[in-house]
């Protein structure tokens, strides 16, 4: 594991809405202690005067959508001892990547009139150009595990990232399952825990945003949706939302 | 001939990636381009086939910033289309999601990204040490509008409860009224904040320009009213597409908002303040009136104190709004037949359009999303043109300093980008 004093960070960003790198502007209530704890030194949306790399913390934000980034991205592997891919989006292509089932041009045409001067490419996760040190998910990152990863790196443990599905956070919530005792169609039991069930503890079904949890069974999902009713295309675009290029909810959407 | 830039390479301390590059020959503009090299989404493109249930959620990742605007805007869309009336609960609480984002987004830009220009310094981060009651103030405001939104939505970035016809979860009463002591609070810190800013000295680019905002008829317009301007414009939400069109013109790589017949416009805060400024709340009035500032104001370096006066009316309307509301689980059900339908909101950035055509089965047909900087970004071109003349002689850390306070001014969010195209880079 790794312990720093002091790290330097570097937020990056890729294709998103920014929502991740507000999460970190989020956090008023610890900002100062946390601008104490480390140096922000490249952070384009809060800052003017950014330093160059090295840094010892890249956070990267977004899918790839393009040829540009890849650049970009490799750039920042070098600049970085410890990259990490901060969100939903950088984990696993996240909303961007649901283009990826339509033919480019067909998504594009529906958007630009004049396609010569578009060059999107296949909507990834960060993982699939380069190798990345940790994974913080959500869509968007959930703050409490951001602080918990910082935490971790200034005290030099192991930090914890929830492996479970979000059903077991939802059980300790003493929620009212929605799947068993209305039929609706959770994500829940395949989806990595971490959120708090926020979804569910709201009325609402869990959408797999924070992707899939370890040793899920998204077929049998697939199946149980298939029981409650669900069209058969209904239950694809479920598991094609926020990491349908990951091979474990694509199994789910190849089960019907 | 003497051949001089100003560049940006990324701007800074606004959401999302666009450059700016300035040639000048003999101290005229020669070319003049806001690159956004902020990469499409396609939204539009991969709503084609969704369900409508998913439009919110999925559109409010257009933007972290916005992401309420997104949701409500593209919810009364679906409404429209599908024949849903809601019911004066759904619509208090939409109006309570839309100012609680008011006060988060307008404390972030007032304080973090534009104050550091007007007060000299790279960052809200480096005012710490010299302003830290000031910077405290914001973060206090910020996290009173995040907490609303988290009360009412379930979360500050991209809520979940909003739900056609209604919410899945509505925050009880006594949630609601935890705020009002808070709110009391806010309201000194935003009226703290109308005479910080006010009190700032702002360049002169004073410009015969359209504005325009929606108007209604017996509030301070937000997530419902007619589209109307200062030059006479003046239509309802489902007209949008007869007056307002983009164009693609050569000398710029984003798609152009325009009206019909006429040229570009300005959407935002000041557009609002200036059609608006009658139903703003007696105290915002107030507070904008002692500043000594004329309104209606045609120098968009105003925004930032029209933000700050909406800060204030968005604590006022804040408090009447849980004062009156008793929220109850109400039913959402309603029967899907296909139709297509419009809606229009003022995002904290200004005007937001969203149109779909949903067919019978419940997927979308067609999407179509115009933001509030796609809107501007043909306005802050020729806010540029206008301003580059003036500030050419300057130092050339200063000329970019000034050209980039002319684009964070309009608080852009490229990141909603749904409009903008790419174009190469040009190089000289």
């Amino acid at each position: 594991m790794w312990r720093l004093n002091k790290p330097s960070v570097a937020v990056y960003k890729l294709s998103s809405c920014a929502g991740c790198q507000l999460e970190i502007v989020n956090l008023e209530p610890i900002l100062f202690d946390l601008l104490g704890a480390v140096d922000i030194h490249y952070f384009v949306m809060a800052k003017r005067d950014n330093k160059p790399g090295p840094y010892d913390i890249g956070l990267v934000e977004g899918a790839v959508t393009c040829g540009e980034e890849i650049a970009r991205l490799k750039q920042a592997r070098k600049e970085c001892r410890i990259l990490v891919a901060f969100g939903t989006c950088a984990c696993f292509g996240g909303i961007p990547s649901i283009k990826n089932w339509k033919p480019q041009r067909v998504v594009e045409s529906i958007v630009y009139e004049d396609l010569s001067a578009i060059h999107s490419t296949t909507a990834y996760g960060i993982d699939n150009y380069v190798p990345v040190e940790a994974y913080l998910k959500g869509c968007p990152v959930s703050k409490d595990e951001l602080v918990e990863f910082i935490k971790s790196i200034l005290l030099g443990v192991r930090p914890y990232l929830r492996p479970h599905s979000v059903c077991v956070e939802c059980k300790l919530h003493e929620n009212v399952c929605l799947a068993v005792t209305k039929g609706e169609p959770c994500m829940g039991p395949v989806t990595t825990a971490g959120c708090g069930a926020l979804c569910p503890s709201h009325q609402k079904p869990c959408e797999g945003c924070r992707g899939p949890a370890n040793d899920p069974n998204p077929e049998s999902l697939a199946e149980t949706f298939k029981e409650y009713g669900l069209h058969k295309r209904d239950i694809v675009l479920k598991f094609r939302k926020f990491a349908g290029m990951n091979p474990e909810f694509a199994k789910g959407a190849d089960a019907v | 001939m003497t051949l001089e830039r100003i560049q940006v390479d990324y701007l800074a301390r606004v959401e999302g990636e666009a450059a700016l590059k300035i040639t000048l020959s003999d101290g005229k503009i020669k070319d003049l381009m806001l690159n956004v090299f902020e990469p499409p989404r396609f939204f539009e493109g991969f709503l084609v086939g969704r369900r409508f249930e998913e439009v919110p959620e999925l559109v409010s990742r257009i933007c972290g910033i916005c992401p309420v605007s997104h949701q409500i805007t593209s919810l009364q869309a679906i409404e429209d289309a599908l024949g849903i009336e809601v019911s004066q609960q759904t619509r208090d609480l939409r109006k309570l999601l839309a100012l609680s984002q008011y006060i988060q987004s307008h404390s972030l830009h007032v304080y973090m990204l534009a104050a550091p220009d007007f007060l000299g310094y790279e960052s809200a981060l480096s005012m710490v040490e010299d302003y830290r009651p000031v910077v405290e103030r914001a973060l206090r405001m910020k996290r009173l509008g995040n907490d609303i939104t988290a009360a009412i939505g379930g979360r500050e970035v991209h809520p979940v409860t909003a739900a056609v016809n209604g919410f899945t979860k509505v925050p009880s009463r006594k949630v609601l009224r935890d705020f009002l002591l808070r709110l009391e609070q806010a309201k000194q810190d935003a009226l703290e904040t109308v005479k910080l800013i006010g009190s700032l000295q702002v360049p002169d680019l004073t410009r015969d320009c359209e504005h325009v905002a929606l108007r209604s008829t017996n509030e301070y317009a937000i997530n419902e009213g007619r589209l109307v301007s200062t030059k006479g414009l003046d239509i309802p939400v489902w007209q949008y597409r007869n007056h307002i069109k983009e164009k693609h013109v050569p000398h710029s790589n984003a798609l152009h908002s325009y009206i019909v017949g006429r040229g570009s416009f300005l959407v935002g805060p000041l557009a609002r303040v200036n059609l608006n400024f009658d139903r703003l709340s007696p105290d915002a009035q107030k507070a904008a009136l002692e500043t000594g500032v004329q309104f209606p104001n045609f120098n968009p370096f105003y925004s930032a104190l029209a933000r700050a006066i909406e800060l204030v009316h968005s604590v006022d309307e804040s408090i009447e709004i849980i004062e009156r509301l008793d929220p109850v689980e109400e039913d959402r059900s309603f029967e899907v037949k296909g139709g297509e339908g419009f809606a229009i909101t003022e995002a904290p950035r200004g005007v937001l359009y969203h149109s779909y055509r949903i067919n019978d089965e419940g997927l979308v047909e067609a999407a179509d999303i115009v933001t509030p900087t796609a809107h501007n970004v043909n306005n802050m071109e020729q806010d540029l043109r206008e301003y580059v003349p003036r500030v050419i002689n300057l130092p050339e850390e200063e000329a970019r300093l000034k050209c980039e306070m002319v684009i964070r001014n309009y608080d852009p969010c490229f990141s909603c980008s749904t409009h903008f195209l790419r174009l190469e880079i040009k190089r000289q």
